[in-house]
Parts: structure tokens; sequence; C-alpha cells
């Protein structure tokens, strides 16, 4: 036992030491850079993240809608739902996120579709490529959103719904009331993740002018002349956003857990 | 009340019902039983079609429910099933599992549903589980629950598919108690289960089903002290 300890202790003091070690390289390495521009360009990273977030805000409602109805038609029993969602499913998963944004921004505008800038209560106006880009994200988030919700609700024990069926409760009865608030126990950490990958994701609509985070990030790069500190500056901010939302939906989880635990 | 006429049920290749003919009559006590994987579950559950049938037919009521005109749930209503897993909703308390359906389907208010479930959980000497989740409950409690909440919508019939199978030993006498009590008020009842003392005492006829067929049937004294099929004195050999 003794042994065991002291080998114990002898990790905890080499973890300590890889810790203090990385963290002296990052200081020095900031120690090096020259944040002085965040002052100037505030506004710049203020206006990115919030686009940021609206973008990513409305691309995981529309995302969630949108997966919901892929889900179910996954698990109907129409095998034409089924065909279609899957083909989905399966294209969207199988194609680079930058390909489909291509494909929504510059495609659908050459066969008539075009996106109009939107005027909405509070937020104010939104852009039309703004949309393609909502649109986009959104349709690529709902087929990973869509397999999360099928996972969820297979992992109910079918003697649920058979026993719900029993008392003479329709299917959809039985899925809002019995089904899905089971389902959802298994289904919110992962969308919690999937919330966080949308929030990342996002950045990739910078290419086609859109002023978010990553977009200011890089304006701000031309306009100083600087290659590198922009970048970790709205990198932070990034990981402050994902970080902050990844505990927020550990703190939910917790306490959904003890609300089930005192059950 | 239920007739069943040359039913077949297949999965796949295998075919697990082979021509099933059965006569349920009104306040009957109808008891299944059969080496396991004979078909006898699967029977019950196409009485509601919880299965699907390949072929044949059932009438309930003197209404075929496989008729496409026919609401099934509306049957369903009618029929109570309790399973051997419980099923009950481990999100909801005991009250809202009891009166979740009488509440949807029934129309009834909060007052009467909940009337409704004291008067069943006294029934079973569990009124004092009624804001109780079902995982605080003990395999026993969770079955007889899962009884009064089928009873809850007043069915017609009630089907047991092996409601003690999945208990402790020490459990069994309680929901067997129940069932007893549920069919001495004349409720019509179709039990498969293991239990042959309790097919002997309360069955008032006993089926023998092997490999998909019905191979003899009778009163519980025909069966169990006369059988005159070979299979079912194999059978009564090895579990009595």
């Amino acid at each position: 036992m003794p042994n065991l300890q002291r080998s114990r202790r002898v990790e905890n003091a080499k973890s300590s030491l890889i810790i203090i070690a990385l963290v002296t390289l990052i200081l020095i390495i900031l120690s090096q850079m020259n944040f002085a521009f965040v002052g100037r360009y505030k506004h710049f990273y203020l206006q990115g993240t919030i686009n940021t977030i609206v973008l990513a805000f409305f691309a995981v409602i529309f995302g969630v809608l949108l997966g919901v109805i892929i889900s179910l038609m996954r698990i109907s029993q129409s095998q034409v739902l089924k065909i279609v969602s899957a083909s989905y499913v399966e294209f969207i998963r199988g194609t680079p996120l930058l390909v489909q944004l291509y494909i929504i921004y510059y495609g659908l505008p050459m066969i008539g579709i075009r996106f109009f800038d939107i005027r909405l209560p509070i937020i104010g106006t939104i852009p039309g490529d703004f949309i393609a880009g909502i649109v986009t994200l959104s349709i690529n988030s709902a087929a990973y959103v869509s397999e999360i919700i099928r996972a969820g609700i297979q992992a109910v024990d079918k003697g649920q719904m058979e026993a719900s069926r029993s008392l003479g409760l329709t299917y959809a009865t039985s899925m809002r009331y019995v089904i899905f608030p089971q389902a959802l126990k298994n289904i919110l950490p992962a969308l919690g993740n999937e919330f966080i990958v949308v929030i990342k994701e996002s950045s990739i609509v910078s290419v086609i002018g859109i002023a978010d985070l990553m977009y200011k990030a890089d304006t701000v790069r031309t306009n100083t002349f600087q290659p590198f500190e922009p970048l970790i500056f709205a990198a932070l901010i990034y990981f402050v956003l994902t970080f902050g939302l990844s505990k927020l939906l550990g703190l939910i989880e917790k306490r959904m857990k003890k609300s089930d635990s005192s059950s | 009340m239920i007739q069943v006429h040359d039913l077949y049920k297949q999965f796949g290749k295998n075919v697990v019902l082979k021509g099933i003919n059965l006569d349920i009559k009104q306040g009957e006590v109808v008891v299944i039983i059969g080496p396991s994987g004979s078909g006898k579950s699967t029977l019950l559950r196409c009485l509601n079609l919880i299965e699907m049938p390949t072929s044949g037919d059932i009438i309930f009521q003197g209404q075929s429910i496989l008729d496409k005109k026919t609401n099934i749930n509306k049957v369903r209503e009618q029929i109570g099933m309790v399973f051997q897993q419980f099923n009950l909703f481990p999100h909801m308390t005991v009250l809202d599992n009891i009166t979740f359906a009488p509440r949807k389907l029934l129309k009834i208010s909060k007052e009467e549903a909940y009337q409704l479930a004291v008067n069943l959980l006294k029934k079973i000497n569990l009124e004092n589980k009624i804001d109780a989740y079902p995982n605080s409950l003990s395999g026993g409690q969770k079955q007889r629950i899962a009884i009064v909440r089928a009873l809850a919508m007043n069915p017609k019939v009630m089907l047991f598919d092996e409601p003690t199978s999945a208990l402790d030993p020490e459990m069994v006498g309680e929901v067997l108690a129940v069932m007893k009590q549920l069919a001495l008020e004349g409720m019509t009842m179709v039990v498969v289960t293991h239990e042959m003392g309790f097919a002997r005492e309360v069955g008032s006829r006993v089926l023998f089903m092997d490999e998909g067929l019905i191979l003899e049937e009778g009163t519980p004294q025909e069966i169990f002290a006369n059988p005159k099929h070979p299979r079912t004195r194999e059978f009564l050999g090895k579990v009595l």
C-alpha cells in the first residue's frame, strides 16, 4: 500500500510539473504578443460575437425542429419517408459543410432561390447572406440532431410503447407523453454537444462574408498587420462561449439527474 | 367474448403459431401453459394486436379486430394487459401511471381520476404509494400497480403475459393473490404462466400449447390429473 501511495504522489508531482511548465510557456509566448489592438477593435469583436451567437442560436433552433421531423420520418412505418430521411442524413453527413454552404449560397440563387433580408422585432434586420448561413447550418445540424433523437427514442424500452398502446392510447399520444419524456434524458446531453459544435462550425460562414466573430477577427488582422494575436483573441472568445455553454449544460444535466434519483 | 379462428403468426421464416382456434367466454379464466417457445406469449399478444397475426381472424364481442374498419384503440381500451416486465412508466408517479389513460381517453376530471386511483390502490393495499415513482417500488408492488393501471380503463378482459416470471420468489404470492381476487370478481382473464398452482386453483380452463399449436385443453382436473397427450404428460412430468 505505501508503495502505491508513493507512486501516486510521484505521478501527482509529475503532472503538476508539466502543468507549471505549460503555463510558463504560454505566459512567455503571450508576453511576446501585443494585445493593444483589443481596445481599439473591441466593437469589432463584440459585433462579431453577437452575430456568431445569433447565427448559432437560429441554426440550433431550426436544426432541432428539422431534426425532429427527420427523426420521426426515420422511425415511421412508411418506407418512402424512411428512405428520404436516411438519404438526407447520409448525404449531409457525407459531404463537407463548406461545400454545402457554397451550394446553398452560390447554387440556389442560380436556380432562382434567393435569400432576402428579413426584418425582425428586437433583433433588427437580418441580411440575406446571413439567412443563407443560418439555412446551411440548420440543414447541416438537422442531420446530426435527427440521429441523436432517433438513437434517444430507440433506446427507450419497447415495452413502454406496448404498455401505452395496450391501454388504448394512440401512437401519437404514446410518443408524446410516454416515449419522448424518457427519450429526452438520452437526447439532451448529446444535443448539448451538438450546440457546441454548431457554435464552432459557424465560423465557416465567414468565407461568404457574413460578419461573424471569425470574419471580424480576420478584419482586425488585416487592419493591424498582426497575423496572430487577433486570432488568439477570437479563439479565446469561442472558447469562453463553448466552455460556458458546456458548463451550463452540465449543470442542467446534474439537476435532471437529481430529480430523477429522488423519484 | 373472444373467438380466434385459424390464427397463424410468422416471424420471417419462423412459424410461431400454426393455426390456433380458441373461444373465450365471459367470466372464464383461461390459463395457457407450455414450454418456452411454444407460442403462448405470441398468441396472447395477438389478442390485442400488440403483435400482428399473419393470417386468421380474431373476433372480439362479435367484431373482427383485424377488420380495417375496426378502431383498434377502442378495442384495446376494453382489453387490459399486464406484462412480464411490468412496463410502468418510470417518469410518472403511481397516480399518473394509473390515471394517464383514463384521463386521456375517458376524459374524466382530475378529482375523479384521483378518486379512481385511490379506490384501485386500496384494493391492493398500496394507497400510501400514490405519489411514489415506480423505481422506488419492489417488483411485486410494481406488478400489482401495473394490474390496477390496466383495470383503471374498466376493461372487459384482462390478458396476463407471464406476470410473475420476473419477480423474486417471495413476491409471486402477492401478485397471484390480486389475480385470484380479480377472477373471483368475475373478470374474464387469459393468463400465460408457469405457475401450475395458480392454473390448477383459479383456472376454469387450461390450454397446453407446444410448437405453435394447442395440443390439449380441458378443466384443470382433466389436464393435471389425467393428461391425454404424451407431450402434455412429458411437460407436466418436468414441471410438477
